[in-house]
């Protein structure tokens, strides 16, 4: 009986220290609050917001409300971590592997592309990608257009926009391509375990990939056509284009510069991820007859992931949070949108301040899920 | 006779706790900021990260503007200096949570007053040190020369957290012109975007423009368009709550005003206090007791004059002779065709 007391009483103290800590934080506030007549509620979420953003993925003007907003910021948000996160992982698992490179001058380069862009602190860089990419770009009407339909302004990168037709029907056929591309891995994975045969899966997964969307053009009434952008003169100086779709420069020196900066600490993570894996495994899968990219595939990759996973979450991580310096560029993002704009115009601090906070948390939280199921999956599984 | 003892005793005890209930109104007269203020030494005053004209620190850190000379006058009033002020460059979005959270106590930082502000969270605005209104910056050879040029898709640069962003929607919702809003915490970031083409017109409060403009790289390529979309009283807020403080600032800047219009300056001050208008003999605190009301010696309005200086004086040397509003415009006294009319100070 005493020592269960003993055990418990310990965490009981520190449970109650951790309430009355929130305890009189919270009362303190509403005191202080109750002085100053600030109020508290979250009522002004259903208000018109009464303010326009520039960029949006979702339909919104300023005579939504403050909620939608709010969904706008996230949105946006989400978008810059998404594309960033696929990125820095592109980027990163190339320079990584680059480090371990015979050759010289690849090796060389990638050191010199990690040591540099991780060193430098993240803000500059992306003012840098910003301020200077601003000036060096052209005004609309002296931009040279890149292949014809793409154009790279000081306004932003202008691309052709898809304009489909039956859009369903292609999407039901890229679902059944991805279908049957698992039935057909399934199926060539027993028929070597069975029977020793080996079938081109790669080749048969792009054949079906391409093909069974590429019958929808024909016989589906699936089509595509191409919106292209198109220079539209407002006055003497000022030009836009019209149609197409514009990306906005902050969205592309916002993704650039945390692309490029968690690509170094990715590949450094891949890097070790490799090296941590022992000579003899390699040398071991090649006295068997595998081929180098089997090697790569088959042995030292599955090894590497369980390495490489749980540092690279952290980046993952990193990334997503360091998207709120968005604010310093124009980037409508959660922080300049919700934790700026409408901060400002509510005046609502605590409020929005611990909505902002929660949801960084979630989202934060939500990738930390993902990563670590995809690093229970891929662990030893011991039988 | 026992009795009679009693009711005098319990009479007496009225009178005491009636008694006690005034002094302690008189004491609470004298304001928590007030106090506060004048144990710390110096006035905490929020100011922008950098506007000419308005406040603006120097490459020594010495702060001018008319904005900063508000502080500057509360502090010659209640602390008898005008420098000791301690400023603390806000940006639009931290500036009212910093005032009501007490990190500061004035917030003079070209602040429009509307009512949502003033009713809703916390703050009151004390009077109007300029008075302003949104305009339009853009290039000259772009050949707007008119609010009415502008076309469906145009990309107008601003500053995040201020009425500028809620009257450039209502602006252009009302002209039915879609347009494109990049919206940057700070001003210098908007000038360098506006600077490099990313927009096609600069948009705050016209003040605000005239002293951007000095920023840009080549300021003679760009115009202020005429036209003059909203109404921005700017004034310096106080926190809710403490009247006596309120009550200061306001009739320092009062003061200043009222300076200005009997003639009463910086150089001839001193002389004022044997006019014979009892007015300005009142604001120099040669005759009457109002700083009395406010917990302050006589002195306290010939120590902003003296110190500071009549609202003309400074607004000539901030705004004027710096080359960035030399028509004062509204910002004239009421006496002379302009709007700056202060309720007297007797």
């Amino acid at each position: 009986m005493n020592f269960k007391l003993n055990k418990i009483i310990p965490q009981l103290a520190t449970l109650l220290a951790v309430i009355l800590v929130f305890g009189f934080l919270t009362y303190n506030a509403q005191v202080n609050m109750d002085n100053r007549g600030i109020e508290f509620g979250f009522g002004f979420l259903t208000q018109e917001s009464s303010f326009d953003v520039q960029f949006s993925l979702i339909d919104y003007d300023g005579s939504h409300s403050y909620a939608r907003a709010y969904l706008v910021g996230l949105l946006n948000t989400l978008l810059v971590a998404f594309i960033g996160i696929i990125l820095s992982t592109i980027l990163g698992v190339i320079v990584g592997i680059a480090r371990l490179s015979p050759n010289y001058l690849i090796e060389r380069t990638a050191a010199w592309y990690v040591e540099f862009f991780r060193n430098i602190p993240l803000l500059l860089q992306i003012f840098f990608w910003y301020f200077a990419a601003l000036r060096a770009l052209p005004l609309p009407q002296d931009t040279e257009p890149m292949l014809g339909v793409f154009f790279l302004t000081i306004k932003g990168l202008f691309v052709p926009r898809f304009v489909w037709e039956n859009l369903d029907i292609f999407f039901y056929s890229i679902i059944a391509a991805i279908i049957s591309i698992i039935v057909i891995r399934n199926y060539a994975r027993k028929l070597q375990e069975n029977e020793g045969k080996q079938l081109p899966v790669f080749y048969i997964s792009i054949g079906l990939f391409i093909i069974l969307p590429l019958i929808t053009f024909l016989v589906g009434g699936v089509s595509l056509n191409f919106s292209i952008p198109e220079l539209e003169q407002m006055s003497n100086t000022s030009f836009k284009y019209k149609g197409g779709l514009g990306i906005p420069p902050e969205l592309i020196a916002l993704t650039l510069a945390l692309g490029l900066y968690t690509a170094t600490f990715i590949a450094e993570c891949v890097r070790a991820g490799i090296q941590g894996i022992s000579k003899g495994q390699k040398e071991a899968a090649a006295s068997i007859g595998l081929t180098p990219n089997q090697i790569l595939k088959l042995v030292i990759m599955p090894q590497a992931l369980r390495i490489i996973i749980p540092p690279t979450t952290n980046q993952y991580l990193n990334l997503t949070k360091n998207s709120s310096l968005a604010a310093a560029i124009a980037y409508p993002d959660l922080v300049l949108i919700f934790a700026g704009t409408a901060l400002m115009q509510t005046g609502r601090a605590i409020e929005i301040v611990s909505i902002t906070m929660l949801t960084y948390l979630s989202i934060s939280l939500s990738i930390s899920v993902l990563m670590n199921w995809y690093n229970k999956k891929i662990a030893i599984k011991e039988k | 006779m026992f009795k009679l003892i009693k009711q005098l005793t319990s009479l007496a005890t009225v009178v005491a706790v009636l008694f006690a209930f005034t002094t302690e109104t008189m004491a609470a007269k004298k304001s928590k900021t007030l106090k506060n203020t004048q144990k710390k030494g110096f006035v905490r005053c929020g100011v922008s990260q950098g506007l000419p004209g308005f406040s603006n620190a120097d490459a020594a850190g010495n702060w001018t503007g008319v904005d900063v000379d508000v502080c500057r006058a509360v502090a010659a009033a209640v602390l008898g200096d005008a420098n000791k002020v301690k400023f603390t460059p806000l940006s639009a979005k931290e500036r009212f949570t910093a005032l009501t959270s007490g990190e500061i106590d004035i917030l003079s930082r070209n602040t429009t007053w509307t009512l949502s502000r003033d009713a809703d969270i916390g703050l009151t605005f004390v009077g109007v040190n300029f008075y302003d209104g949104q305009g339009f910056m853009v290039r000259k050879n772009s050949g707007y020369s008119s609010v009415n040029d502008f076309k469906n898709g145009i990309s107008a640069c601003t500053n995040l957290g201020t009425t500028t962003e809620l009257n450039m929607r209502d602006f252009f919702n009302s002209k039915g012109i879609s347009y494109e809003p990049v919206t940057f915490e700070k001003a210098d970031e908007v000038v360098a975007a506006y600077d490099a083409g990313r927009c096609d017109t600069y948009t705050t409060d016209k003040s605000g423009l005239a002293a951007q403009r000095i920023k840009l790289s080549a300021p003679d390529d760009h115009i202020v368009l005429p036209e003059t979309i909203s109404k921005e009283p700017l004034g310096p807020v106080v926190r809710q709550g403490d009247s006596v403080w309120e009550d200061i600032v306001r009739w320092s800047l009062n003061v200043m005003i009222e300076a200005e219009e009997y003639g009463v300056n910086s150089a001839n001050a001193d002389s004022m206090k044997t006019s014979d208008n009892p007015a300005v003999k009142r604001l120099v605190g040669a005759e009457g007791e109002l700083g009395a009301a406010f917990g302050l010696d006589n002195e306290w309005s010939l120590r902003i004059i003296k110190q500071v200086g009549n609202y003309g004086e400074s607004y000539k040397r901030n705004i004027a002779d710096t080359g960035i509003l030399p028509d004062r415009g509204p910002n004239e006294l009421w006496t002379k065709g302009g709007i700056l009319y202060v309720p007297p100070a007797r």
